[in-house]
């Protein structure tokens, strides 16, 4: 037992859906023959799969026969229950509730001579209240199985073993089969791809299912099968697969394909997973590797961690303070039971009329102890009321219409991406209003991650004059009209998406005048050539768009286009562009034959295309980040040149703008071709150094470049971020920035964004650039010492300056990734954390997913605070798995973000309504709404015992059966849930004008224990007033003018009907926003209760005993019962009135204050 | 709890997203009042100017109707006398229980009562006991309902019923369980004399009507009848007449807790002349338990006492509230509209009503013109703003380095504007619907 596992560092992250891209290693290093293969296979490696034996299983002998079967098929089920587990999975889990299974053990009892009342009154409402949570159950299983029918009754083409393909199922895909997949269908499975319409065995893929990603990758068959692209070519296909087993790496994959007497190594180029999409290619052909829920995006659902609010937890400590209580005045009946029945046998108290002498076993005065024991049990049930069954399912039903209302909020609806907020999770409503610090992704979550080409430098000439965010924000918060002007003139004007740069000396075909005509062309060349993007041509329009890896790279492909280098067509070996030549003065078709492609990495940071022109010069074109860029310029590169370059490059970079350096280099044919040779040897290699050398050959030849110049693409802040943010900081809320991006860029949306202001004093905690550059593998003790200690004295720096300056001045942490990862060690994690608490933003800046996920947990830990995540990217999953509440953007990036999130919106600025509004009002409610649950439980409760005291403690309760199994679910429960439901303090455009009343939530007072305490407090008041004013007022003398006295019958009726009144006027009280809802269901319920009484005392006597006849024949005519009701109702409402004026007058509370300033008009 | 929409897996999520972009339908929320939640409500809040009111009124309706309660129970006429032990021959005094449980002893004692005012009819009398828990867990449960409501189901003895369920000979007791079998039989009657040497008279007691209706025709049925009843070998309380139907003859005996044996068939015929004993309305007052220990309906008297008149009353002290120490006391009450005399009530509305009366007046002070702003010319001609500004303040949520702008009408109309430290103007929202919002006015002197 470890006492200590507090390191949150020990601890396993969640597993973040984003794997790694791990590099394939080699393929299998002594490949089984493929005779002994399934038989020999290592443990990991044991999938053999026989391709096309679907016809051939059955003849070609058991052995095969016998392998294939063990693959399932490929119907999946996501389902929890099927038909026949539902009823006992889903009551164990209802019984995993500690309640719920206290009450059953209470039914169970009930059931025994020791029930104070009959068991059935007991049982209904719990049966009801189980019922009711299975059959949501049932419901939401039931909808999980019709998708899965859905998608299990897909159809996909499977080659019959003989001839021709014909339509199936999905669900009858076998591991083995061949199917042909035509253009924008899902994979069924995860198969390997055999060929495609394309001659080399070429085909997209969309993964934005998987990872998140919306731009299409690239897979490409082995040459080997790439031929096969015809439907009878399949007739004598045979072949053999070994691979891996099921799992849920989605980048990797290792198998070797034995065909025609060879051995290929199988790649994750040639694999196509089940939930991606093709695009762009009519029809591939592949083989079933992995089917049904071996596949591996099934392999990868895992089910979110389920998360509960704070308020929750907090309840489930109320529910076992109030299993503290009902034990106590259990014990403390049972223990004065004791000793009465003890003495029951003495002269003085000796009972006769109940027979001490010939008693039961549970009224055995000479076994008092023992009856004592079973009096427990008895109490324990006949205080049940103080624990609410209903509580869950009442808060259930409350969180879920919350939820409706987030979904319907037309406030929160976007029009362009026609999305509108939903909350995924309905058990997180009231957190929203405890938020107390907001980690927020940058690019796509306060950006629209729609790029625009805004500026471009071309041979040190900078081109664009239009104003960025940033430029504008500097002006300040004064300038926010001018800002909307600006906006206007924007939209005015013809917009083309991913373009924003109005300069005259570039468009329509001008930059031909300018004086670096060659330049420029040659700018725009490399622009339209050097890309991996696919032209997508609309049927119905001329207009061409691109299918772009990233948002940049389109922008920058659009541009060319608007430039007049309109690339139209991509072929495996060429591009083709219409291009605007000076020299003819008109567009020409230009072709360029592509000879290789050096892809994008994040490693590398730059690209190139080796291309051939139609007049037979070899070029090489390049683009990447300036600082690679511009250390593999060739000497002779006119200096003024690079250096205005350079400082264009910082300008845009301060402005927040992306930058990317254009270069180029012409190539001479031999060196070409020796470099070629070489490189294409190092791309054949199949060893582990595989990427290694490849990257070694592309170095070799991206080197003397000649620079062209520089694109600047902005990366626009979506609508009203500034504001939100500085709204969200004004109800003092900390908003965090986690971004991946540059330094500068992050600091410079932090400006335009609000997050940081001029008045702000900042940190940067960085590490010198000679940290910075070291490599992260040589982390040893010898040379982190150095870092670590670096970071250590600017966080001390720092800290101190804090002190001295005091809270005067807000501050601000800029901190990077690499600096992080050290901040994040040993005791630095403290300090760090303590400064960054004190600082009223912070940025994080070049981030990992894993860092991101990680600051979240400190943050929560560390703060116990509420913590938010917000995202849009697969790379934010972890992030918004980890805290308390993950918000996802449903953006472009896909549905990733959004499905690990409890809530999604559209935009960034919807977060302020979900917060300050729905927040504020879903944690009122929740905090009211369980608060006066117990409330008005412990008044009932309580008067059941005030009463058992005056019964010798022979838990006798004071009500007929029906009363008390009724309390909970007929005369309160719709009154509460309304106050859950509707309940408002303050209408939503005060929420959003006084922020301020967000910290409410943030320091819980609505929730915290002395408020719960005092509405417990309240409950025993009422308790007492009501049943001593009853006693006082009914018992002794003659009810009636006819000298009738009441009994037990009328006494419990008067009792309890001042409980009715009582909780629900006290609710009206309470409530602050009366609908006619309110008004319906309070007095309803009020009514209910006189509605109940009539009917059930009309019932024969031997069903309705006490209350046979009571309310007609003995109350309803005796004013003395209708006066009681009043005097006692008023009084016992007395007490929360004292204490709430008391309170409003003199400890005004911010929304109180805000309340009355409404409320009078000014 | 459970996600709303957990477990969508890979597939079924694709499906979702296809079937979102393939559909062009605009997902935009229909407005509705409802879901919007911007349904038409009134707001009221708990401010001292909406409850300075409602306290006042509550405390002006409470206050007369206490004292219309008090002095209708005290109009009331109710005599209590406690017998307990006057009834006991003063050398039994020392063992109580030996004297009520002797057969043998002539247990009939004579008490006389001073009317103390004008009884007008009817006047109820009531035996009251103390220390007696009929409230107990174990004796409410031990009767049978069945049993008394339908004469075929006899039998129909429920397991609480025990020890009284099942006569020595096997057959059912009926009516079974301790609450019958505890039946209270002392006997009361009563003679008065009218003025100082008058002749004494006897009072007619009335015992039909003083049980609930629905007992006599519904929890009681009419053609059940007593059978085995205080036959066993411990006598309880009071006999029932097995010849009529849940009637009992007024035999009320003191069998109590003796052998049988020794008490056998000693029937006397109850004195009280002229009882009507159609019904056995007794037991099913008796049998509607109390909650409490407590009061009991016996009899109701048609005559007018006049004050100051003696009454004579012939206790015959049978029922054995010796063992428990119980009292027990003999009660003549008239009746108001509220039924009996008590106090309680009336003291209650009248408290609680001079309580929020004097809420209110305190709050009246407390807030009594606190939110208008005073405002006066000094001699220089600058203009101040005094009392009711702290409130102004602390109102309208204004901060250190807030802006205002003040427009003064010159009369008694204060307009400001007012603009927070981040230059925005700050709106105050009037109706708390209506979006927008209204500058404050103070009407100052």
């Amino acid at each position: 037992m470890r006492a200590s596992t507090t390191d949150a560092d020990d601890r396993p992250l969640v597993e973040l859906a984003v794997v790694a891209p791990t590099p394939s290693t080699s393929s299998p290093s002594p490949s089984p023959s493929p005779a002994t293969g399934p038989a020999a296979s290592a443990p990991g490696f044991s999938r053999a799969v026989r391709c096309n034996a679907r016809s051939s299983g059955s003849a070609s002998g058991t052995a095969d026969g016998d392998g294939l079967s063990s693959y399932p098929g490929n119907a999946i089920s996501t389902t929890k229950y099927t038909a026949a587990s539902f009823l006992p999975k889903s009551l164990f889990e209802q019984f995993r509730r500690v309640a719920n299974c206290f009450f059953l053990v209470v039914a169970f009892v009930s059931f025994s001579p020791l029930a104070p009342y009959r068991a059935v009154s007991v049982l209904l409402p719990l049966v009801v209240v189980v019922s009711a949570a299975m059959a949501k159950e049932a419901v939401e299983d039931w909808r999980r199985k019709q998708q899965d029918v859905e998608v299990n009754n897909r159809k996909v083409e499977v080659f019959d073993g003989v001839q021709s393909f014909h339509e199936t199922e999905w669900k009858k895909l076998q591991v083995g089969d061949i199917v042909k997949v035509k253009k924008d269908e899902f994979f069924p499975a995860d198969l390997l791809l055999l060929s495609s319409c394309h001659d080399n065995g070429i085909c997209y893929v969309e993964t934005m299912n998987l990872d998140g990603e919306t731009n299409l990758k690239r897979k490409q068959s082995l040459d080997v099968t790439a031929g096969l692209s015809e439907e009878h070519s399949f007739h004598s296909f045979k072949a053999f697969i070994q691979c891996e087993d099921p799992n849920e790496k989605l980048y990797s994959f290792l198998g070797t394909l034995y065909y025609g007497e060879q051995q290929y190594p199988l790649s994750p180029q040639q694999i196509l997973l089940r939930g991606s999409k093709l695009r762009n290619t009519n029809f591939v052909y592949g083989t079933v590797i992995f089917t049904g829920h071996e596949t591996k995006v099934m392999q990868n659902a895992t089910e979110p961690p389920s998360k509960r609010s704070s308020v929750e937890r907090r309840m489930d400590k109320i529910v076992y303070l109030l299993f503290a209580i009902l034990l106590f005045i259990a014990s403390f009946g049972s223990i004065f039971f004791g000793i009465k029945t003890k003495a029951e046998l003495n002269p003085g108290s000796y009972a006769w009329y109940l027979r001490p002498d010939q008693s039961s076993i549970f009224f055995d005065p000479n076994r008092a102890s023992f009856a004592a024991f079973c009096h427990f049990l008895t109490s324990l049930m006949l205080y049940v009321c103080l624990v609410p069954i209903s509580l869950y399912i009442s808060i259930e039903m409350v969180k879920v219409l919350q939820s409706t209302f987030i979904n319907q909020d037309q406030h929160m609806y976007c029009e362009e991406s026609d999305k509108p907020a939903r909350a995924r999770t309905s058990n997180l409503n009231e957190e929203l209003g405890q938020v107390h610090t907001i980690l927020s992704d940058k690019t796509g979550t306060l950006t629209c991650n729609s790029m625009e080409f805004v500026k471009c430098s071309i041979a040190g000439v900078a081109y664009g004059d239009s104003l960025t965010e940033v430029d504008i924000s500097y002006g300040g918060i004064e300038e926010a009209s001018g800002y909307n002007v600006r906006k206007d003139s924007t939209k005015s004007k013809r917009s083309v998406k991913g373009f924003n740069l109005t300069d005259g000396r570039l468009m329509n075909g001008e930059w031909t005048k300018e004086s670096r005509r060659d330049a420029i062309e040659m700018f725009f060349r490399v622009l339209a050539v050097c890309h991996t993007t696919i032209p997508v041509t609309e049927k119905n329009s001329v207009e061409i768009s691109y299918e772009a890896e990233s948002p940049d790279e389109g922008a920058l492909v659009t541009a060319a286009r608007e430039f007049g280098f309109e690339f139209f067509s991509r072929t495996q070996t060429a591009i083709s562009v219409h291009e605007y030549d000076p020299v003819l003065g008109r567009k020409v078709d230009r072709t360029y034959k592509v000879l290789n492609i050096l892809e994008f990495s994040s490693a590398r940071k730059r690209m190139s295309v080796i291309m051939r022109t139609e007049e037979g010069r070899l070029f090489l074109f390049c683009k990447g980040a300036d600082s690679v860029i511009l250390e593999r310029l060739s000497k002779d590169n006119e200096k003024p040149c690079v250096t205005h370059t350079k400082r264009h490059i910082e300008e845009y970079s301060e402005a927040g703008l992306r930058t990317l350096a254009l270069a180029y280099r012409e190539l001479a044919e031999e060196e070409y071709a020796a470099w070629n040779k070489e490189y294409s040897s190092a791309k054949n290699s199949i060893h582990t150094d595989h990427d290694a050398a490849v990257e070694k050959a592309s170095e070799d030849i991206e080197k003397d470049l000649v620079l062209l110049g520089a694109t600047a693409v902005e990366d626009r802040l979506q609508n009203g971020v500034p504001e939100c943010i500085h709204k969200l900081a004004q109800a003092g809320i900390k908003i965090w920035i986690l971004t991946g991006d540059k330094l500068e860029t992050a600091v410079n949306i932090g400006y335009s964004c609000n997050l940081l202001r001029k008045e702000m004093e900042t940190f940067f905690v960085t590490l010198d650039n000679s940290g910075a550059n070291a490599p992260e593998g040589c982390s040893q003790e010898g040379s982190r010492m150095a870092p670590y200690e670096q970071i250590d004295r600017k966080l001390q720096d720092a800290r101190r300056k804090i002190s001295l300056k005091g809270t005067s001045t807000p501050f601000a942490l800029i901190i990077d990734g690499n600096a992080l990862t050290y901040a994040l060690t040993g005791s630095l994690k403290d300090s760090f954390l303590d400064l960054a608490v004190d600082c009223a933003s912070v940025l994080c800046c070049r981030m990992s997913p894993k860092q991101k996920a990680l600051i979240t947990r400190l943050v929560k830990t560390k703060t116990e605070k509420t913590t938010l995540a917000i995202g849009d990217g697969a790379n934010d999953v972890g992030m918004l798995q980890e805290a308390d509440i993950g918000v996802g953007i449903s953006g472009a990036e896909g549905m990733q973000a959004v499905m690990a999130s409890d809530f999604a919106i559209a935009q960034f600025r919807f977060l302020e309504r979900l917060l300050l509004v729905h927040g504020h009002w879903c944690y009122r409610r929740i905090a009211a709404m369980i608060c006066y649950f117990f409330f008005k439980n412990i008044t009932f409760g309580f008067t059941l015992f005030w009463f058992e005291a005056h019964a010798m403690f022979s838990a006798q309760p004071g009500y007929n059966d029906w009363f008390i199994s009724f309390y909970n679910v007929a005369f309160t429960s719709l009154p509460v849930i309304a106050l859950g439901v509707f309940n408002k303090d303050v209408s939503s455009s005060v929420c959003l004008e006084v922020p301020s009343l967000h910290q409410d939530g943030v320091n819980n007072i609505f929730f915290s224990w002395s408020r719960i305490l005092s509405w417990m407090l309240n409950g025993l008041c009422c308790s007492i007033i009501i049943f001593f004013g009853a006693l006082n007022a009914v018992l002794i003398q003659a009810v009636r003018q006819d000298g009738r006295v009441a009994g037990f019958d009328i006494l419990g009726v008067t009792m309890y009907t001042c409980v009715v009144w009582t909780v629900n006027c006290q609710l009206a009280l309470y409530i602050s926003y009366f609908t006619w809802i309110q008004h319906f269901v309070i007095w309803g319920s009020i009514l209910i209760w006189y509605t109940f009484l009539i009917i059930y005392g009309s019932f024969p006597a031997v069903i309705s005993t006490t209350a046979y006849h009571v309310f007609w024949e003995a109350c309803a005519s005796s004013p003395l019962y209708w006066l009681s009701t009043l005097v006692i109702v008023v009084t016992a409402l007395l007490p929360f009135f004292l204490y709430k004026i008391t309170c409003s007058l003199f400890y005004p509370q911010d929304h109180e204050r805000v309340q009355r300033t409404n409320s009078k008009g000014w | 709890m459970s996600q709303v929409n957990s477990g969508a897996a890979g597939p079924s999520a694709g499906s979702d997203v296809a079937a979102a972009t393939a559909s062009t339908k605009r997902n935009k929320p229909q407005y509705h009042a409802f879901t919007q939640q911007q349904l038409p409500a009134c707001k009221p809040i708990l401010s001292p100017h909406m409850v300075i009111p409602v306290l006042a009124f509550v405390g002006l309706v409470f206050i007369p109707i206490g004292l219309a309660c008090i002095a209708a129970s005290n109009k009331v006429v109710e005599v209590v006398y406690r017998y307990d032990t006057k009834c006991v021959p003063g050398n039994m005094l020392h063992n109580k229980v030996a004297y009520i449980q002797n057969a043998s002893i002539d247990k009939t004692c004579t008490i006389v009562l001073k009317v103390p005012r004008d009884m007008k009819r009817p006047i109820f009398i009531y035996y009251q006991l103390e220390k007696f828990y009929q409230n107990h867990r174990r004796y409410t449960t031990s009767r049978s309902d069945m049993q008394l409501r339908d004469p075929k189901q006899a039998s129909a003895i429920t397991e609480f019923c025990k020890p009284e369920a099942y006569a020595a000979n096997g057959s059912p007791i009926v009516p079974c369980g301790l609450v019958a079998w505890s039946l209270f039989n002392d006997t009361y009657s009563f003679a008065h004399r009218r003025g100082r040497g008058g002749h004494t008279e006897a009072l007619t007691v009335i015992k039909s009507g003083i049980s609930w209706r629905s007992d006599r025709g519904h929890v009681f049925g009419n053609h059940v009848f007593p059978k085995n009843f205080q036959n066993s070998s411990l006598v309880g309380g009071g006999q029932l007449d097995p010849t009529k139907p849940v009637s009992s003859s007024a035999n009320f005996r003191a069998f109590f807790l003796l052998p049988s044996s020794s008490s056998v068939s000693t029937m006397m015929d109850g004195d009280c002349g002229g009882v009507q004993l159609s019904e056995q309305e007794d037991l099913m007052v008796w049998m509607r338990t109390a909650a409490l220990p407590r009061f009991r309906l016996y009899g109701r008297v048609e005559a007018d006492l006049g004050a100051g008149e003696l009454l004579a009353v012939e206790v015959r002290n049978n029922y054995n509230s010796y063992s428990f120490a119980g009292k027990k006391a003999v009660v003549l009450s008239t009746s108001g509209l509220l039924g009996g005399r008590n106090a309680f009530l009336g003291r209650a509305y009248v408290v609680t009503g001079v309580a929020c009366f004097v809420l209110a007046l305190q709050l009246t002070l407390l807030c009594l013109d606190d939110f208008i702003l005073k405002i006066y010319y000094d001699k220089a001609g600058d203009l101040w703003l005094s009392r009711g500004w702290k409130t102004f303040f602390h109102e309208h949520h204004l901060n250190a380095g807030d802006l205002l702008i003040c427009t003064f009408d010159g009369h008694d109309l204060l307009t400001f504007k007012v603009f927070s430290i981040s230059h925005c103007r700050v709106l105050y929202d009037t109706s708390g619907v209506a979006e927008g919002g209204e500058d404050p006015q103070v009407s100052g002197a």
